[in-house]
C-alpha cells in the first residue's frame, strides 16, 4: 500500500536544478505567494525560537547558571577523570552486566512461551506478563530491601539494578524473541517437521537462525531502553553517571544546571550511537537473505501500526 | 497481611496521586506530541528542524534525568513555582518533565500513524484546495488518530509505569510510598510488594484491553 510518507520525497525531476528540491504529498509545491508566505512564516518562527532563547538565557544568567566558574570545571581533566568517568564507567557495567543476562533470560523465556507443553507456556507466559506490567522502580526497590528482609542479603545498590533490570528488559526481549519465531513463514516450520526434524530441532536449526536475524534490530533498540533505564539507580543512590551529574558534581561546584545538560549531552551521544547501530542492523537483515520474514519492529519505534513507520515506497 | 490492611487508607492514595500523575502528564503530552507531529510533517524546514531535534533529544535521555532537572533545575535553581504547598510544586515539575518524555513518544506514534494514510487521501484534499493546515486537521490526522490508538495505549501504560520515577524528587506516589512502607514494616515486605504490584496490574491491564477494544471498534475500514 502506498501511504502518505512523513519523510518528503524526491520531486518527480524536471529539471536538474528543481529535482534535489523534496516535497511532500500533504502540501503542494510552493508557488510564488507560497514561497513568500513560507519565507515570513520561517522567518517569525526563528524570531519566536530566539525569542524563547533569550528569555532563557535571561533567566539563567540572573541566577548565575552561566558564569564561568559554572561551566570551567568540565575543562578540567581531573573532573572528568574523578568524578564523571568513574559513574560512566558503573552505568556502563550495569547495562552490559544487566545485558549479558537479560538476552538469555529473553531467549528462554520467549522460547518456553512457544513450547509445546502447557505448563511450560503458562509459566513463561506468567513470569513475562509480570515483569513487563510492573515499574520498573518497584522491582528496583523490592530486590532491595527483600533481599534483605526476606533472605538476609545485603544486597548493594549495583545488585538491585541489575537484577530489575534483567527482570524487565528480559521480560520484553522475550516478547522480542516470541515475535521474532512467529515472524518466521508458517512453511519452515511445516517442511521442517516434515522432513522429519523433531520440534526441539526444528526449533534450534530452522525457527532460531532465521529468527535472529529478525530480531536483531529489535533486540539492539531495546538495549538503548535498558542503558537509559540504568539512571533508576539513581533514586537508589547507585554511583552511576546520573548521579555523577545530578549529586556529585553540584555538590563540588554548585553547578546543577550545567552538570545535568553535560551529563544528559553524554547520555544522549551513547543512546545515538547504540540507535545508530541498530538502524544499521535493521537495513542489514532488511536486505537479508538468511531469513524468509522482514525485520520485526523495534521497541522505540510505535510500528504496531499496519503498513508500518515510514513503510518505503514500493 | 495486618500491615497491609492497616495501611490500607495510605496506599490507596499514593495510587490517587499515580493515577492523577498519569491523566495530567498524558493530556499534556498527547497535546505536545500533536503539535510536535504537525510541525515534523510542515512545510517549514525550521519547524521539522525544532520538532525533530525535540524528539531526538528527548528519546534519547533518561527520564530519571529529565524529572531531576525538572525537580531540581527547574524549580530550585530558578524558581519555577506552581503552587506554595511543596508538594503540590513538585508534582506539577514532574508532569511537566513526564510530559515533555512522552509527548516525543505521542510525537512519533502520530507520525507513524499518518504514514498508514492512503496518498490518495492527502493528494484528494489537496486537489479540492485545502491547505496544509486543513489537510492535516480536516483529512490526514484524523485517520492517523484511529490509526494509532493502540499504540497510543502503549505509551499510556508505559507513562503509568514511569510516573513512579517521580519517587526521584520525592514526589510520594505509588513507589516512594511503598518504599516508606518498606521501611516502616521490615517484616511485611513480601505482601506489601503484592500489594502494589497488584495495583499496578488493576491500573494497567484495564488500560491495555480498553485501547485494544478502541483501537479495533475505531479502525478505518479500507
Amino acid at each position: 500500500m502506498t501511504a502518505v510518507t512523513t519523510e518528503p520525497a524526491r520531486r518527480p525531476a524536471r529539471g536538474r536544478a528543481e529535482s534535489s528540491e523534496r516535497v511532500s504529498v500533504l502540501y503542494d509545491i510552493p508557488g510564488p505567494k507560497a514561497r513568500i508566505r513560507n519565507n515570513v512564516l520561517t522567518v517569525l518562527v526563528i524570531v519566536a525560537a530566539l525569542f524563547a532563547v533569550y528569555v532563557m538565557v535571561t533567566k539563567l544568567d540572573e541566577k548565575n547558571q552561566l558564569s564561568a566558574e559554572m561551566w570551567t570545571p568540565f575543562l578540567r581533566g581531573d573532573v572528568w577523570l574523578n568524578l564523571i568517568l568513574p559513574g560512566l564507567l558503573n552505568t556502563l557495567s550495569a547495562a552490559a552486566v544487566a545485558a549479558v543476562i537479560a538476552v538469555p533470560f529473553g531467549f528462554v523465556f520467549g522460547i518456553g512461551r512457544l513450547s509445546e507443553r502447557a505448563w511450560i507456556r503458562l509459566a513463561a507466559g506468567a513470569v513475562v506478563e509480570f515483569f513487563r506490567a510492573i515499574p520498573l522502580l518497584i522491582m528496583i526497590f523490592a530486590v532491595m530491601f527483600g533481599g534483605s528482609a526476606v533472605f538476609g542479603l545485603t544486597v548493594t545498590p549495583f545488585a538491585a539494578v541489575v537484577v530489575g533490570l534483567v527482570l524487565y528488559n528480559g521480560s520484553v526481549l522475550a516478547e522480542i524473541v516470541r515475535a521474532g519465531i512467529l515472524s518466521i513463514p508458517r512453511g519452515q516450520r511445516e517442511a521442517a517437521l516434515a522432513v522429519g526434524l523433531r520440534p526441539g530441532q526444528v526449533m534450534r536449526m530452522i525457527l532460531l537462525p532465521q529468527a535472529v536475524t529478525v530480531m536483531m534490530p529489535a533486540i539492539v533498540a531495546q538495549l538503548v531502553v535498558l542503558l537509559k533505564d540504568t539512571a533508576l539507580g539513581f533514586i537508589v543512590s547507585f554511583e552511576d553517571l546520573l548521579n555523577a551529574g545530578a549529586r556529585v558534581l553540584p555538590s563540588n561546584f554548585n553547578n546543577i544546571i550545567p552538570a545535568v545538560i553535560v551529563i544528559a549531552i553524554i547520555y544522549i551521544i551513547i543512546n545515538v550511537l547504540v540507535g545508530t547501530v541498530a538502524t544499521w542492523l535493521e537495513m542489514r537483515s532488511r536486505r537479508s537473505r538468511k531469513t524468509a520474514a522482514q525485520p520485526i519492529a523495534r521497541p522505540d519505534s510505535p510500528t504496531a501500526v499496519e503498513g508500518g513507520l515510514g513503510n518505503p515506497a514500493p | 497481611m495486618q500491615a497491609l490492611f492497616d495501611e490500607f487508607p495510605v496506599i490507596l492514595d499514593a495510587f490517587w496521586l499515580t493515577i492523577r500523575l498519569t491523566l495530567a502528564s498524558g493530556l499534556v503530552a498527547l497535546v505536545l506530541g500533536t503539535i510536535l507531529a504537525g510541525m515534523r510533517v510542515s512545510p517549514l524546514p525550521v519547524l521539522r528542524g525544532i520538532g525533530t531535534t525535540y524528539v531526538n533529544v528527548l528519546r534519547n535521555t533518561p527520564l530519571t534525568l529529565v524529572i531531576v532537572f525538572c525537580g531540581l533545575g527547574l524549580g530550585l535553581v530558578l524558581d519555577v513555582s506552581f503552587s506554595t504547598s511543596l508538594s503540590t510544586n513538585y508534582m506539577w515539575l514532574s508532569i511537566i518533565g513526564l510530559s515533555a518524555y512522552t509527548a516525543a513518544f505521542v510525537c512519533e506514534a502520530i507520525r507513524a500513524g499518518i504514514n498508514t494514510v492512503p496518498v490518495g487521501q492527502a493528494e484528494a484534499a489537496r486537489a479540492i484546495g485545502l491547505t496544509f493546515g486543513q489537510n492535516l486537521r480536516l483529512i490526514v490526522l484524523p485517520q492517523a488518530f484511529r490509526a494509532v490508538i493502540a499504540p497510543l495505549g502503549s505509551i499510556l501504560i508505559a507513562l503509568t509505569k514511569n510516573t513512579t520515577i517521580a519517587a526521584a524528587i520525592g514526589v510520594g506516589e505509588a513507589s516512594l510510598t511503598m518504599k516508606t512502607l518498606f521501611e516502616a514494616h521490615g517484616d511485611a515486605v513480601v505482601q506489601i510488594f503484592a500489594g502494589f504490584a497488584l495495583g499496578f496490574l488493576i491500573l494497567t491491564l484495564p488500560t491495555g484491553l480498553l485501547f485494544g477494544w478502541l483501537a479495533k471498534r475505531l479502525a478505518v475500514v479500507r
